[in-house]
C-alpha cells in the first residue's frame, strides 16, 4: 500500500495541535482562530499547529521552515504521534495514523518512518554500532544480523572504523552521522529530520547537507526536513512549506517562494536571499521586442539566473529562453543587470 | 502596647523599616512581662494522652498473636524481613572472615580497581582487629537487608516519580516529612507494630533510608536526555524497552548514588535501631554510652566509619565507572536529597566523574585479580577459623578511657567554663522564657515569625504543628528541645558562615577543608556523640556540641557553594566599580547567596533537631529523653511515643518556618508578565 | 542481572517465611528465635543469648556465666545489649534467652511468666539488692541531720546545679533503671529535680568527685556495688519500706525494699536449653564475688571475659557446683 508512485507518501489534512488542559474546548470553539498571545491570555492554551494541510510525494524532499516557536517541530512529531495531535488526519502510505492502535503505531515507527533529531538523541552507554542497531534491536532482530546491517549503514554514512567508539568520543558532525545511520538502518520509507544540523557549525553543516543530498540520491527515501535555516531549506527542499505561528503561510518550490512571496512575512523572510541564485530565467524573460535579433544563444527556462550571466556577458545578443522547443522569451544583458541590481522587475506570477 | 501600634498604624506617615519588627518585639516583651507564668503547660508524665498510648501498647502486646491484622499481615512482614536478615547473617557467617574479606575485596576490585580493593580488605580486617567481628557482621547483614528492601521498594517508586510529574508531586511532600523526621521518631511506632529485634530494626532502617533511594532515582530518571527517549520512541520502542534500554542505563550512574546514599542513611540508622534491640555495632555504642566509656564506643564508632567509607568508596567507584561527561544535565537537583549529605554526594560524584575516563571497561587483569581474591578467600574458609581469632585483636578500651580521662581532667576548667557559660547565658534564660511564657503568646510569636519569613501557608502549618504539640501534652518538653535546637543552630550558623565565607574566598583553604567535609558527611550521625561525650559528660550542652559538629559541614558547604555560585561577571563588575573585598562580600556575595544561606539554615535546623533528639541519650533531656525513656520503661511507652510524634511536629514546624524563606524571594518574578 | 538476584533473594526470603508459618504468623515464629547453632562448627551445644543490662554488676554475673558456658560446656554465647524491660520482650521475640540478674519487676513477671507464658524463673542469684538515695560521707559528717529525708528540703540549696535550676538535684542513672524517684519527690514534697546522668558511670564519677572534692551530691545508687569498698557513701533514710507500700507506682512514698535478685529465662530456653539451662539455674554467688569481678572490669582495665576468667580460676570450687553432671 502506498508504494504506488502516484499516491502521496504523506497526507496531512486539517491538523491541529493545542497544548493545555482545555485544548479540546478551545478546538471546539471559535477561540481557535485567536492570535496566539490572545489565546494564551484567554484560555491558557497554546496552539502550536493550526489547521495544517499538505501532501508529500513519494521520494520527495519536503522542507518545513519557520522560526523557533512556529510549530514546525511539533508538526513533525505529530506525524508519527510522538506528540498526539488534537485534530486532523494524517496518512502515511495511505494508512490513517490517527486510527492506528498503539501496536500498529509501533510497527509503523519500527519499519516505515524514522527520525533524526536536533540533539542526536544517541545513547551514550552504547557503542556506535549498537546505537545504529538500536532500532533493529527493539524489533527483535538477532545480534549478528543487526550488527551486519548496522555495519553496512555505517559505511554508507562514512563512519567506517568507528563501530566500537562511544558517541561522546565523536565530533558533533560524526555523532549526527550516527543519528542518520540509526534512522537509515531500519530501512524506512519515510525519514523525518528535526533540525538535524542546527547544532553543528557551518562548515560541518554544509558537509552534512551534501551528505543528505547524496543519500537521498542513493537511497531515494521520502524525506520531511525541518529547519529554521532558509538557505538549507532552499538547498534541500524540492518543495518548502513556510510556517508561522502554527500555520503554513506558503507552500511551494524555492522559485515560487522567492519569486512570488505570499505575504509580507514571507517576503521579509526571503529578503536577503540572492534571488539570482534561486530564480530561473522563466521569471525574467520577456517577449522579444520588435526587431530584436533572435540569433543569440539558447538556454532552457529552468536555468538559474546566475548561471546565465556568463553566457550573457559573452554574447552581445539577447539570450533565447526556450521551454522545450518553444520560445518562452528573451533576456539580454540589460535585463540581467537590472535584475541583479535589485530594481523592481516585473516577475511573472504563477509561472 | 498601644503606643507601638499607634506608631505603625497611620498609613501615610513614612516610618523606617525597623519600626514594625521592633514594635512587634516590644509588644511581645510587654505581653510576656504581663502574662508570665500564666497559661503555661507544665509537663505531666501521667497525662491522659500518654496513658492512652501506653494502654494501647499493652493491648497490642496482648493481642499480637490473635488479632488478624497482626496474625495475617504485620507478623508476616516481620517474619519476611527477619528471614531476609537471617539469610544475610547466615551467609556472612558462613563465609567467615577469610571468605568475607576475599569476597568484599573482589567486589571492590571490580568496582574500582586495586586501590579500592585494598581499602575494602583492610577495612574488613579492621573489623576483626578492633575485636568487633561479630557486631560488624551483624550490622552488615542488617544494612544489607534494609538497603535491599529500600531499593526494592524505592527504585520502582523513584522510577515512577521520575517518569510522571504527577507522581512526583504526590510523593515529594511525603519524602520531605520523612526526611525531617528525626531518627528517633520512627522507633516507637515500629516497636508497636513490629515488636523489637532485628526485623523491627531492619524495617526502621529501611523506612529511614528509603527517601534518598526514591528521590535520587527520580532525579536520575528525570535527568535522562529527553531526546534519547524520543529517539527511542520514534523507532517504535515499547515503554518497557525504553525503560530498560534508555532510562535505566542512562540513569545508572546517578542511581548508584541513590544506592550509596541509601547505604549511608542505613548505616546511621542501624546504630539507633539498637534501641529496639537490633543487633550489631549499635549495641557496642549504646553500651559505651550507658557506661560513659569512650573506650568502648570508639572502636565501634571507628568500625562504623570504616564500613561507611568502604561502602561509600565502592559505590562511588561504581557511579564513576558508569558516568560519562555530559550524560546528565548537572546534579544540582539533589540538594535536599538525603538530609544534606546527598548534596555533597551527588556533587562529589559528578566532580570525580568529570575526571574519570568514561567507558573504562573492566580489563582482563581486573577480572582475574578479583577472581583470585575471591577464590583465595573462599578457599581459606575451611582452613582458618570463621570468627576472627581473638589473639589478633587490638584492645584499646583501657588506653582510650585513660586518654579521655586525661583530657577530661586536663581540660576540665576550659570545657566546664564553656559549658557553664553557654548553659547560664543562653540555654537557661531562653528555656525559662519559653517555658514560663503563656502558650498562646509563644504560638503568636511563632505565627508572626513564620508569616513574616515564609508567608501564610507555612505559618498556618507551623501553627497547626504547635497546637498539636500542645494538645499532645508535650508543650514544656517541646519548648525545652526547641531551646536546645535554637542555641545549637545559632552557633552552627555562625561557625558555618565563617568557615564557608573563608573557604569561598581562599581556594587554598577550601582545598584543605573540602576533603574534611567529605569525610565528615560520610560519617553516621551517632559518631559525633563520641567526642562530645568525652569532653562534656552528659548534659544538654553535650547534645548541642554534638549537633554543632554534625550540622556544620553541610552548612559550610552550602554557604561556600552559594557564594561561589555568584556569577563571576557580577563580582568583576563590582570589583571594577572599586569595591573593597569587604564591600564585595557584604553588598554582593552574601546578598546574592541568600538562597543558599537560607537553605543552609534550614538544613542546619533539620539536622540539629535530629541530633538534639538523639542527644537524649547523653543528657539532652526533654523530647529526646522521653523517647529513650519510652523504650526503657514500659509504663512510659506512651510518653515516648507521643514525644516521638511531637518531635516530628517540631521538625515540620521549624522546617516550614525556614524553608518558606527561599520560596519567598522570587514572587516578584512571577508576577511581572 | 541485579534485578534477577534481587528477585531471587526476595523469593528465598518469602519461602523461608511462608514455610515456617502457614495460616497466620505469631511473633515467636520468627526464624531467628531458635537457639539453633549459628556460628557453625565452633560451638557444640548451640547459642545462648544473655541480655546485658547496663550496670557493671549485671555484666559481671553475665560474663562469668558466659565464660563457663563457652569454656566448660562448649556453647556459643551472645551478649546483646538490651535494657531491662526490652529484655523481657526479647523472651517473646527470641532475642533473649537469659536475664541473669533481675531486680523485682513483679509487673513484668505477671505479664510474661503468668499471662504470656514465654518466660520462667530460674532461681536466685544469691545476691541481695537494694536501691537507695546516697550522699558522700563528708556531707553526713558535716550536716548530721541530712540523712533524714525530712531535712532534705532544708539543704536543697546545696544541691543546686545548672541542670536543676532553682531546685536541688537528685542525680539519676540510666533511664531504664527501676525508679520511683519522680513519685517520691512529688509525694514527699521535696524541692528536688531528677537530673538524668544517663549511666552508671555518671553516678560513679559524680560520687567519687563528690567525696574527693567535697562537692555536695545526692544520687540514686544501689548495692551490691564495688564502689562501696572504695568510696564512703551514706544512705539517706526515706520512710521505711512496708509490704505493699510501692504497689501503686504513682503513690509510692517509701524507700525501696531489699530484693532477692533472681534469674529469668525464656520458656523455650528452659525447655530446650539442656545443660546451659541447668548451669544458669545453678548459678548463685555472693555480693562479694560480684563486686570483685565488677571491680576488675571497671578499675583494673579488664574486659568482661578477662575478669570472668580470673574469678573462675580463683574460685573453682564454687563454680564446679554449678556445672550440670
Amino acid at each position: 500500500m502506498g508504494d504506488s508512485p502516484d499516491s502521496a507518501a504523506i497526507t496531512v489534512e486539517g491538523l491541529w495541535k493545542i497544548f493545555g488542559s482545555r485544548a479540546q474546548r478551545v478546538l471546539d470553539s471559535e477561540d481557535r482562530h485567536l492570535e496566539p498571545a490572545t489565546l494564551r491570555e484567554k484560555t491558557g492554551c497554546t496552539a502550536a499547529v493550526r489547521d495544517v494541510s499538505f501532501e508529500v510525494r513519494p521520494g520527495e524532499v519536503f522542507v518545513v521552515m519557520g522560526l523557533s516557536g512556529s510549530g514546525k517541530s511539533t508538526l513533525v512529531r505529530c506525524l508519527t504521534r510522538l506528540i498526539e495531535p488534537s485534530a486532523g488526519e494524517i496518512r502515511i502510505g495511505g494508512e490513517d495514523i490517527g486510527r492506528a492502535s498503539p501496536a500498529r503505531l509501533r510497527e509503523i515507527r519500527r519499519h516505515q518512518v524514522s527520525m533524526v533529531f536536533q540533539h542526536f538523541g544517541l545513547l551514550p552507554h552504547r557503542k556506535v554500532i549498537d546505537n545504529v542497531a538500536y532500532g533493529l534491536e527493539i524489533q527483535g532482530m538477532p545480534r549478528a544480523a543487526r550488527h551486519a546491517r548496522a555495519g553496512e549503514i555505517l559505511s554508507l554514512v562514512g563512519l567506517d572504523g568507528y563501530a566500537d567508539a562511544y558517541p561522546d568520543q565523536l565530533s558533533g558532525g560524526m555523532q549526527q552521522r550516527v543519528g542518520l545511520a540509526r534512522a537509515l538502518a531500519v530501512d524506512p520509507q519515510v525519514m523525518l529530520f528535526d533540525e538535524p544540523f542546527s547544532a553543528l557549525d557551518p562548515l560541518i553543516r554544509r558537509d552534512m547537507q551534501a551528505e543528505v543530498i547524496r543519500l537521498h540520491r542513493e537511497v531515494g527515501k521520502t524525506m520531511v526536513f525541518i529547519t529554521h535555516d532558509l538557505s538549507e531549506a532552499l538547498k534541500l527542499g524540492e518543495r518548502i512549506a513556510i510556517m508561522r505561528a502554527g500555520s503554513i503561510v506558503q507552500l511551494g518550490t524555492a522559485e515560487e517562494l522567492v519569486g512570488a512571496p505570499a505575504d509580507d512575512y514571507v517576503s521579509d523572510f526571503i529578503r536577503d536571499v540572492p534571488r539570482s541564485h534561486v530564480l530561473t530565467l522563466r521569471w525574467i524573460c520577456r517577449d522579444p521586442e520588435p526587431g530584436e535579433p533572435l540569433d543569440g544563444p539558447e538556454l532552457p527556462v529552468t536555468t538559474i539566473i546566475k548561471d546565465a550571466i556568463g553566457l550573457a556577458s559573452a554574447s552581445g545578443r539577447p539570450i533565447k529562453v526556450v521551454d522545450g522547443d518553444q520560445l518562452a522569451g528573451v533576456v539580454d544583458r540589460v535585463d540581467l543587470l537590472t535584475f541583479l541590481s535589485g530594481q523592481d522587475v516585473p516577475v511573472k506570477a504563477g509561472a | 502596647m498601644s503606643s507601638t501600634t499607634a506608631v505603625s498604624a497611620p498609613p501615610r506617615v513614612k516610618v523606617p523599616r525597623w519600626v514594625a519588627p521592633v514594635g512587634a518585639v516590644v509588644l511581645f516583651a510587654a505581653a510576656y512581662l504581663a502574662f508570665r507564668g500564666t497559661g503555661t503547660l507544665p509537663h505531666d508524665k501521667e497525662a491522659p494522652q500518654f496513658l492512652a498510648v501506653t494502654e494501647l501498647r499493652e493491648w497490642i502486646d496482648d493481642h499480637r498473636n490473635d488479632n488478624p491484622l497482626f496474625l495475617y499481615f504485620l507478623n508476616y512482614i516481620r517474619l519476611f524481613v527477619g528471614g531476609l536478615y537471617d539469610l544475610f547473617q547466615t551467609t556472612l557467617y558462613a563465609l567467615g572472615w577469610p571468605g568475607l574479606t576475599g569476597v568484599m575485596g573482589a567486589l571492590a576490585w571490580l568496582a574500582g580497581g586495586w586501590r579500592i580493593a585494598l581499602l575494602a580488605v583492610s577495612g574488613v580486617s579492621a573489623f576483626g582487629f578492633l575485636g568487633l567481628w561479630q557486631s560488624s557482621v551483624d550490622t552488615l547483614a542488617l544494612v544489607a537487608a534494609a538497603v535491599l528492601l529500600s531499593l526494592a521498594i524505592g527504585i520502582p517508586i523513584g522510577v515512577w516519580a521520575g517518569l510522571s510529574a504527577r507522581a512526583r508531586r504526590a510523593i515529594t511532600p511525603v519524602l520531605d516529612v520523612m526526611q525531617i523526621m528525626p531518627t528517633f521518631a520512627y522507633l516507637a511506632p515500629l516497636a508497636l507494630f513490629f515488636h523489637i529485634g532485628a526485623p523491627a530494626g531492619a524495617i526502621a532502617t529501611m523506612i529511614y533510608s528509603i527517601p534518598p533511594a526514591i528521590r535520587i532515582t527520580a532525579l536520575a530518571i528525570s535527568e535522562v536526555s529527553p531526546t534519547a527517549v524520543e529517539a527511542s520512541a520514534s523507532l517504535g520502542a515499547t515503554r518497557r524497552q525504553t525503560l530498560f534500554k534508555v532510562y535505566l542505563p542512562l540513569a545508572r550512574s546517578t542511581m548508584a548514588l541513590a544506592v550509596n546514599q541509601t547505604i549511608m542513611m542505613a548505616l546511621s540508622m542501624v546504630v539507633i535501631a539498637n534501641l529496639i534491640s537490633a543487633p550489631g555495632l549499635g549495641g557496642d555504642i549504646i553500651r559505651g554510652l550507658s557506661r560513659a566509656q569512650v573506650g568502648i564506643m570508639l572502636p565501634a564508632g571507628v568500625a562504623i566509619v570504616v564500613m561507611a567509607v568502604v561502602l561509600d568508596r565502592m559505590m562511588m567507584s561504581v557511579a564513576q565507572r558508569g558516568s560519562a561527561v555530559g550524560w546528565r544535565s548537572g546534579g544540582s537537583g539533589a540538594t535536599r536529597a538525603g538530609e544534606g549529605g546527598g548534596a555533597g554526594a551527588t556533587e562529589r560524584a559528578s566532580r570525580s566523574a568529570a575526571m574519570n575516563r568514561p567507558h573504562a571497561k573492566l580489563s582482563r587483569i581486573d577480572l582475574v585479580a578479583a577472581g583470585v581474591l575471591a577464590a583465595v578467600g573462599l578457599a581459606l574458609i575451611p582452613v582458618l577459623p570463621r570468627v576472627w581469632p581473638e589473639s589478633w585483636t587490638i584492645n584499646v578500651v583501657a588506653e582510650v578511657n585513660d586518654a579521655v580521662r586525661w583530657a577530661e581532667t586536663t581540660w576540665y576548667p576550659v570545657t566546664t567554663f564553656i559549658k557553664d557559660l553557654v548553659t547560664a547565658s543562653l540555654l537557661n534564660p531562653l528555656e525559662t522564657l519559653l517555658t514560663s511564657a503563656p502558650w498562646w503568646l509563644v504560638t503568636l510569636a511563632v505565627l508572626a515569625v513564620a508569616w513574616r519569613v515564609s508567608g501564610v501557608r507555612p505559618a498556618l502549618i507551623a501553627l497547626g504543628c504547635l497546637l498539636a504539640i500542645a494538645l499532645l501534652g508535650t508543650w514544656e518538653h517541646a519548648m525545652q528541645t526547641m531551646t536546645t535546637v535554637a542555641v545549637a543552630v545559632l552557633v552552627t550558623l555562625v561557625i558555618g558562615l565563617l568557615l564557608g565565607v573563608a573557604a569561598a574566598r581562599s581556594p587554598r583553604y577550601s582545598a584543605v577543608q573540602r576533603p574534611l567535609l567529605d569525610a565528615a558527611q560520610t560519617m553516621p550521625a551517632f559518631v559525633y556523640l563520641l567526642p562530645a561525650l568525652a569532653l562534656f559528660e552528659t548534659t544538654r550542652f553535650t547534645a548541642i556540641f554534638a549537633s554543632i559538629i554534625y550540622a556544620v559541614p553541610p552548612v559550610v558547604r552550602l554557604v561556600e557553594d552559594g557564594i561561589k555560585a555568584v556569577p563571576a561577571t557580577v563580582v568583576e563588575a563590582a570589583s571594577s566599580a572599586g569595591s573593597t573585598r569587604g564591600q564585595l562580600l557584604w553588598k554582593v556575595q552574601l546578598p546574592m547567596a541568600r538562597q543558599a544561606i537560607l537553605l543552609a539554615a534550614n538544613q542546619g535546623i533539620v539536622m540539629t533537631l535530629a541530633m538534639v533528639v538523639v542527644g537524649g541519650l547523653v543528657g539532652a533531656g526533654a523530647l529526646g529523653y522521653d523517647v529513650v525513656l519510652g523504650f526503657s520503661q514500659r509504663t512510659d511507652f506512651g510518653l515516648g511515643f507521643v514525644a516521638g510524634i511531637a518531635t516530628v511536629l517540631l521538625g515540620v514546624m521549624l522546617d516550614r518556618i525556614t524553608q518558606g524563606a527561599d520560596r519567598r524571594s522570587s514572587p516578584r518574578k512571577r508576577k511581572s508578565p | 542481572m541485579k534485578i534477577r538476584l534481587l528477585a531471587g533473594l526476595l523469593t528465598a526470603g518469602l519461602t523461608l517465611g511462608l514455610a515456617t508459618a502457614c495460616g497466620g504468623a505469631t511473633v515467636e515464629t520468627s526464624p531467628s528465635s531458635t537457639a539453633a547453632p549459628q556460628g557453625g562448627a565452633s560451638s557444640a551445644g548451640g547459642t545462648v543469648k544473655i541480655a546485658i543490662n547496663p550496670w557493671v554488676g549485671y555484666e559481671a554475673s553475665a560474663n562469668v556465666v558466659a565464660y563457663l558456658l563457652k569454656n566448660e560446656l562448649g556453647y556459643t554465647v551472645e551478649l546483646p545489649e538490651i535494657k531491662e524491660q526490652l529484655a523481657w520482650e526479647g523472651f517473646e521475640t527470641g532475642d533473649v534467652d537469659v536475664i541473669i540478674e533481675n531486680w523485682g519487676h513483679p509487673d513484668l513477671k505477671k505479664q510474661f511468666i503468668e499471662e504470656k507464658k514465654v518466660a520462667v524463673e530460674a532461681g536466685s542469684t544469691g545476691n541481695k539488692g537494694v536501691i537507695g538515695w546516697y550522699i558522700p560521707k563528708w556531707m553526713a559528717d558535716k550536716y548530721p541531720d541530712i540523712t533524714d529525708y525530712k531535712n532534705l528540703n532544708k539543704y536543697a540549696e546545696l544541691f543546686k546545679t545548672s541542670e536543676s535550676g532553682d531546685k536541688g538535684q537528685l542525680l539519676f542513672g540510666d533511664p531504664s533503671y527501676v525508679s520511683n524517684e519522680e513519685a517520691l519527690i512529688k509525694n514527699l514534697k521535696l524541692n528536688y529535680k531528677v537530673v538524668v546522668g544517663g549511666s552508671e558511670a555518671a553516678l560513679i564519677k559524680g560520687a567519687q568527685q563528690a567525696q574527693t572534692q567535697q562537692k555536695p551530691l545526692l544520687f540514686y545508687f544501689w548495692d551490691p556495688h564495688w564502689l562501696f569498698s572504695k568510696t564512703d557513701l551514706v544512705r539517706v533514710n526515706l520512710p521505711a519500706y512496708t509490704e505493699g507500700c510501692d504497689a501503686d507506682p504513682k503513690k509510692v512514698a517509701c524507700d525501696y525494699p531489699e530484693m532477692d535478685l533472681d534469674k529469668i529465662v525464656s520458656k523455650k530456653f528452659a525447655d530446650t536449653g539442656g545443660k546451659a539451662y541447668e548451669l544458669v539455674k545453678n548459678f548463685t554467688w555472693t555480693n562479694e564475688d560480684q563486686n570483685a569481678v565488677a571491680d576488675d572490669m571497671t578499675n583494673n582495665g579488664m574486659t568482661g571475659e578477662q575478669a570472668a576468667k580470673k574469678w573462675v580460676e580463683a574460685n573453682t570450687a564454687k563454680w564446679q557446683a554449678w556445672i550440670p553432671k
